[in-house]
């Protein structure tokens, strides 16, 4: 579950050393934009003593490193492999192609540290037009693939358009995005809305990016959490029906039904899935069996 | 190792330490914190054992620490080093 998915910049220790317990999913620790060329050797350092010694209970970690085409994505890799980041995130991944050389380069560090092949994943970001085009194959790149991340700022930049607060400008990029990771079988997450105090925007904005399938989206302040928590969230309501399907399908097949009806409406193969996802994600939140 | 150059790392904000390296006949350790009273020597351990793996011997380090963890400390003497130091 990563409802919330909140930057950190890579070399601010009084914001990395509280990052879990600011109520995110996951948090980002950004080797990249968030950090000044003349410090990436100090962000890189900073943020492996932090992931050594500091590591949250609980809290997803992600670590977004600069770009393939870049000096410093290999130095990044070698620094926090070793200490096992839940997720690595390339940045301006514009191909399948892009994925697999960090894919191969993180199994290569994965064999020098003796952790597990595989054990670190991958959430490719696409910041370009091209990354768009190319989001199926970027998305099914790698086995290592979790999900897909949309950057909004980078892209508008890349589409010569101005970035809006209504989002016009990147809903084709969005549908492209949750379309091509959901027919991959991985997560889509959605580009931060920016500015920090439209509580209202933000609230406009995260219900579009829930309403187009997307199952999280990146914050880029611990002010956004709690509404970003919550309305990537299941209701009462979605959980007590999720439940109410998951019982009467027991009904049904207890009783040898073929077709199984709950309030006057067939239950078929997509509610139970539906159901299926929302009794994961109360499982998450609030614990308690596996379904 | 050894350190061959002025360089430093980390800042004056808040959980962050400021750390200075510089050339120096003798190791010689200045340490300046808010909260020297409580972890002055929490701080010097960390500082002399980041020296001690690196194999430095000698240098002239000031810390000027703004509350920072013992992970922060670490990070910023690595960092110093790396940026001043040279494999001798």
């Amino acid at each position: 579950m990563r409802r919330t998915m909140l930057f950190l910049p890579g070399n601010t220790p009084n914001m990395l050393i509280n990052g879990d317990t600011l109520g995110a999913d996951s948090i980002i620790y950004d080797l990249e934009d968030a950090v000044s060329p003349d410090e990436k050797d100090a962000a890189r350092i900073l943020v492996r003593n932090t992931l050594k010694y500091m590591r949250g209970k609980g809290c997803e970690i992600i670590i977004r490193i600069n770009p393939i085409e870049s000096d410093y994505w290999q130095a990044d890799l070698e620094e926090v492999i070793p200490c096992k980041p839940d997720l690595i995130m390339p940045t301006k991944v514009g191909s399948g192609q892009d994925v697999q050389i960090v894919a191969e380069a993180i199994t290569a560090l994965e064999k020098r540290a003796g952790i597990p092949e595989g054990s670190v994943g991958i959430l490719p970001l696409i910041e370009t037009a091209l990354g768009v085009e190319k989001a199926f194959d970027i998305a099914s790149a790698s086995p290592r693939v979790a999900g897909i991340f949309l950057g909004g700022e980078d892209l508008t930049a890349d589409l010569h358009c101005k970035r809006t607060r209504e989002g016009q400008e990147i809903f084709y990029s969005r549908c492209r995005l949750v379309c091509a990771a959901r027919a991959c079988g991985v997560e889509a997450y959605d580009t931060p809305f920016t500015d920090v105090e439209d509580m209202l925007g933000l609230e406009k904005d995260t219900q579009l990016a829930k309403s187009l399938g997307f199952s999280g989206k990146a914050v880029i302040s611990p002010r956004h959490v709690e509404t970003v928590n919550a309305l990537f969230s299941p209701t009462m309501e979605e959980i007590e029906y999720a439940h109410d399907v998951m019982d009467a399908i027991e009904e049904g097949r207890r009783q040898g039904k073929g077709v199984i009806s709950l309030r006057g409406k067939m239950i078929d193969a997509p509610i139970v899935k539906r159901a299926t996802q929302v009794l994961e994600m109360e499982r998450q939140m609030f614990g308690g069996e596996d379904v | 190792m050894e350190i061959v150059k002025n360089a430093a790392a980390g800042t004056l904000e808040s959980s962050d330490v400021l750390i200075c390296v510089e050339p120096a006949d003798t190791l010689q350790i200045e340490i300046q914190s808010v909260v020297a009273g409580q972890y002055m020597d929490a701080i010097r351990d960390a500082i002399e054992d980041v020296l001690a793996k690196a194999q430095i011997k000698t240098g002239k380090i000031s810390a000027q620490d703004r509350g920072a963890l013992d992970c922060v400390i670490r990070a910023r003497m690595e960092t110093a080093i790396l940026r001043g130091g040279s494999q001798s």
